[in-house]
């Protein structure tokens, strides 16, 4: 029976945060501080002629500008070279340290000012003169694969970076015998992730040990130490990457970026310490977002509504540079069959290159899409064969008693994807129920008759987490019995270090304040993946709790052995070992570690490798897969096109929870991030590529007044049998149906005006005229 | 062409502090890396986040949005300040730990200005005033429901313990 794990504790992380005594990345200050500002290309598309840096450097105050021929002496390739691997691409697009020949999106860097202030170093980036030779952009992903369009890299004959297929069964025959095809084409799009802090890195060298600490907002410090090793040719003993406190990540602080290795470099070049702190505009020009994807899809059915096939292309846009790899799209495609019995499946998949900036993972990872097609489709399906939206999905979804289910489909990485526990029915029963589905119409009668418009809508998912192979965590107790935990996991703001504590806890006597986590620091553990793709409670849990079980195991030995009774005989309490339920015969877990430290000359205590610590990295290659089910209530307004959700309900299983109330917090804050896809966020380019949308006032996140009146939160439990805890990812589990969900409840309330939605934000000016349009004789 | 600077007297969470601030700095950054009081955030340094909220006066102001010198004289009170002298937290504070109304906690600092002012002027909020007040506050993470959940909380302790926020 758990004591810590499953309940919901008090944050680790809480106190500082309050106080305002923690600390990120703009709170770091050192004696003779500089600060960098960058030059960013104005242009979506252009050869650069000059760039002309003399008056900046007349500015008082600046350091140094550095182009990519002041730098390219010092790096080992001018090119960023970070792609995850894959047969799928046709073309190599790395994005350079510096720009110094062609530009090809708004934003990407062509120089650095380094100065005594932030405020010099702006006003001199803002003289540093950059002539270009304008060039055709292509600005929207469809366009760009034909073949008369402009090429976003002029050195490339097409805009395809990549393309492959997915699929299994012979979609041919199927859909040429099957008694129903129906036909979506559905445009979507993501946005930015805006996480509240933006990007930002400090570096300072030591010259006395000619060592380099960095420390960037960053979800992967391991990987970037890595690139900058590369990069700069360090040995990996010169570099520290460390991870402060971070204000959110939601995927692109995963990636690496330019600015982490110059900063690296000028620390060590202008022999002083040098601070970048992005500010939100740039977030808007240079951190990586996810944007649109078209899908052009077809879904064969029996006359039960029973699905026979599903085939289509899906075009991805892919930015302008490739800055991890062809994953989104990989993750949206493996992503759409999953809840369903799906007996055959064929999917073309195409990334096109644009002028606008480069696409990686934000939360969700292409599944939001990839579960905004199906469920569109399914809802089609219910309204061609009469049948209510719930049962054709009923008669659908993975039954339990298939479960694992095999399906034929294989992750990015190769392995089987196994639906490994869960009850897809039943999630989507009790989210029904919950949101008095049953009820709904006479709701919706009532209302019409008062003039107003309610609709219903509900989506299901299926959602791959737990991204593999493994995780480290060590685990160490002190001298002064003090329980040290390091991991490569990086904290950015969902209780990294509060899950590490708690699993850890539970076998080393459940006294959170007896636990130092430390996350993100290169010096503090050798290896490390990172936070994304829900895999950080998976999978530094399982070697969280594998480490402490260990030297739980270790510590009792070595206390049997002082107490001298059976180790059957002693628990781990507080700080101390001892004797079941007796307070008087005991050890403090110090004093154990002191024994295991050893003395000159004498045994170590029970035979044991010395010290009282454990490293694991425990390897779990299968992903372990979370459902889910969302209902979304909705009254709409045909005339202003505003949406108000009234009711949200979220079933889903993420297996054994943790901790609760970190779990809902996750849940709540994706669904907001998913309402924010589904009718505000809209990053808009011009057909020149020109971002339009480059303040918070232009771009909408969702605010308090936003949010469903009413969310409802059921958990069932399957534990997944993948790892010891029974637990799977829950971070990005939110936001993956609330597009599909919010749209369809918004045609059914519209349903008097037969508007049809295929396509995501639905913003008020697009819902009048589409409600207009379906008027129109 | 030189930095014209001024000489500023501003009190915070009580203290006086004395500096020489280039007259265009913002007061955001000069309470962050003048005053070294980092507790207050910068996200977006146009005014719609929220983040750097600050009480200025006793009034809620976008510390981005301000000059340094225009502070000179007057009391601002952040995040740093809301705590007892003994070092509890005050009851917001502590609602906030308890709803879970924070995760990364970048925008809290301004969460907490903003909502300890709305606390003083209006002790018995609704859902709606509370959600209307923090209208102007932007989180990603939370989703927003424990940090309304904590303030409704707040109000009834600060009723119970009959004190400020």
């Amino acid at each position: 029976m758990n004591r810590i794990v499953g309940t919901s504790v008090e944050r680790v992380e809480d106190r500082a945060l309050l106080r305002g005594q923690a600390c990120f990345v703009d709170d770091i200050s050192f004696p003779g501080l500089l600060h960098a500002a960058f030059v960013r290309s104005a242009e979506a598309h252009a050869l650069i002629r000059t760039v002309d840096i003399s008056a900046a450097l007349d500015v008082p105050g600046v350091r140094a500008i550095w182009r990519m021929e002041d730098i390219a002496h010092h790096l080992s390739d001018p090119l960023l070279k970070v792609a995850l691997p894959s047969p799928a691409f046709r073309q190599e697009l790395h994005r350079p340290t510096l720009s110094d020949q062609e530009v090809v999106h708004v934003g990407e860097a062509i120089a650095v000012v380094i100065a005594d202030s932030r405020y010099i170093a702006e006003d001199a980036a803002a003289l540093v003169m950059v002539d270009y030779e304008p060039l055709p952009a292509v600005s929207d992903c469809k366009a760009a694969l034909e073949a008369d369009a402009p090429r976003a890299h002029s050195s490339q004959p097409h805009n395809l970076v990549a393309e492959f297929t997915m699929g299994y069964g012979d979609h041919e025959t199927v859909f040429a015998s099957a008694p129903h095809v129906f036909h979506e084409e559905l445009w979507q799009h993501r946005g930015v992730a805006h996480s509240m802090e933006c990007r930002g890195v400090v570096a300072r060298h030591d010259r006395l040990e000619d060592i380099i600490t960095l420390w960037s907002s960053t979800q992967t410090p391991h990987a970037c130490k890595r690139v900058i090793c590369d990069v700069l040719g360090l040995d990996e003993d010169k570099l520290r990457v460390v991870t402060p406190d971070v204000g959110g990540g939601f995927g692109p602080k995963l990636v690496f970026y330019p600015e982490e290795v110059i900063l690296a470099l000028a620390a060590r070049e202008l022999r002083a310490p040098v601070k970048w702190i992005e500010d939100r505009r740039e977030h808007f020009v240079s951190t990586t977002q996810e944007r649109d994807q078209l899908w052009d899809m077809q879904i064969a059915v029996d006359n039960d509504g029973k699905i026979l096939g599903l085939r289509g292309l899906l075009v991805h846009d892919h930015g302008a540079y490739t800055a991890r790899g062809v994953n989104v799209p990989y993750g949206s495609a493996a992503a759409i069959t999953l809840p369903y019995i799906v007996p055959c499946f064929f999917l073309d998949i195409k990334l096109a290159v644009t002028n606008k900036v480069p696409v990686t993972p934000i939360r969700g990872a292409g599944q939001p899409q990839a579960v905004f097609a199906m469920e569109r489709l399914m809802d089609r399906v219910a309204r061609e064969l009469k049948l209510t939206t719930d049962e054709v999905r009923r008669r659908n979804l993975v039954p339990p008693e298939l479960i694992p289910y095999t399906t034929p489909l294989k992750t990015r990485g190769g392995m089987q994807v196994v639906l490994d526990s869960g009850d897809y029915p039943a999630t989507q029963a009790a989210a029904l129920e919950k949101a008095d589905w049953a009820g709904f119409r006479a709701r919706q009668a009532a209302a019409r008759k008062e003039g107003r418009y309610l609709g219903i809508g509900l989506a299901n998912y299926v959602e791959g987490t737990g991204r593999g192979p493994f995780e480290p965590v060590s685990v160490r107790i002190g001298e002064n019995g003090r329980i040290h935990v390091a991991s490569g996991a990086a904290a950015m703001g969902q209780s990294t270090k509060t899950m590490l504590a708690q699993v850890v806890a539970e076998q080393l006597g459940c006294d959170m304040s007896n636990i130092t986590v430390v996350t993100g620091d290169t010096a503090a553990i050798d290896y490390g993946m990172g936070g994304f793709n829900s895999r950080q409670a998976v999978m530094a849990g399982a070697s969280a709790h594998a480490a402490a079980k260990k030297v739980r195991a270790k510590a009792l030995t070595v206390a049997a052995h002082m107490l001298d009774v059976g180790e059957q005989a002693l628990e781990v309490e507080g700080r101390h070992v001892r004797l079941k339920g007796n307070d008087e015969r005991k050890v403090g877990l110090g004093e154990i570690a002191r024994a295991l430290a050893g003395l000159p000359g004498y045994y170590v205590p029970g035979g044991l490798d010395p010290g009282l610590e454990a490293t694991e990295r425990v390897i779990i290659n299968d992903m372990t897969y979370a459902n889910g089910t969302a209902v979304v209530e909705v009254e709409v307004d045909p005339e202003t096109g505003l949406v108000q959700l009234t009711h949200v309900t979220f079933a889903h299983d993420c297996g054994n929870v943790l901790n609760p109330q970190i779990v809902e917090g996750q849940i709540i804050g994706g669904m907001a991030h998913g309402i924010g896809n589904a009718l505000y966020e809209w990053m808009g380019f011009d057909e020149n590529a020109q971002p339009v949308t480059t303040t918070l006032a232009e771009y909408l996140l969702v605010s308090a007044t936003e949010m469903p009146m009413k969310v409802d939160i059921v958990h069932l439990t399957s534990p997944t049998p993948l790892n010891e805890l029974g637990i799977k990812g829950v971070g990005e589990s939110g936001v993956i149906p609330m597009t599909a969900a919010v749209a369809a409840a918004v045609d059914d309330a519209l349903a008097p005006f037969n508007v049809k939605i295929t396509r995501v934000p639905i913003t008020p000016p697009d819902l009048v005229s589409l409600i207009e349009k379906a008027a129109a004789p | 062409m030189s930095e014209p600077m001024r000489e500023i007297e501003v009190t915070v969470n009580g203290k006086l502090h004395r500096a020489s601030v280039p007259v265009r700095m913002t007061l955001s950054d000069c309470l962050r890396h003048e005053f070294g009081l980092t507790g207050t955030h910068v996200g977006c340094e146009h005014g719609v986040c929220g983040a750097c909220t600050v009480l200025f006066d006793g009034h809620s102001a976008r510390s981005c949005l301000m000059l340094a010198v225009q502070a000179n004289g007057h009391e601002i009170e952040t995040i740093e300040g809301l705590e007892s002298a003994k070092g509890e937290l005050s009851h917001l504070q502590a609602a906030l730990r308890d709803h879970h109304g924070l995760q990364c906690g970048f925008c809290t600092p301004g969460m907490l200005t903003t909502l300890t002012e709305l606390l003083r002027d209006n002790p018995s909020p609704t859902d709606s005033d509370v959600r209307i007040a923090i209208s102007g506050n932007l989180c990603r993470c939370t989703g927003y429901e424990g940090i309304v959940a904590a303030a409704l909380d707040a109000a009834q302790r600060i009723k119970d313990a009959g004190s400020r926020a």
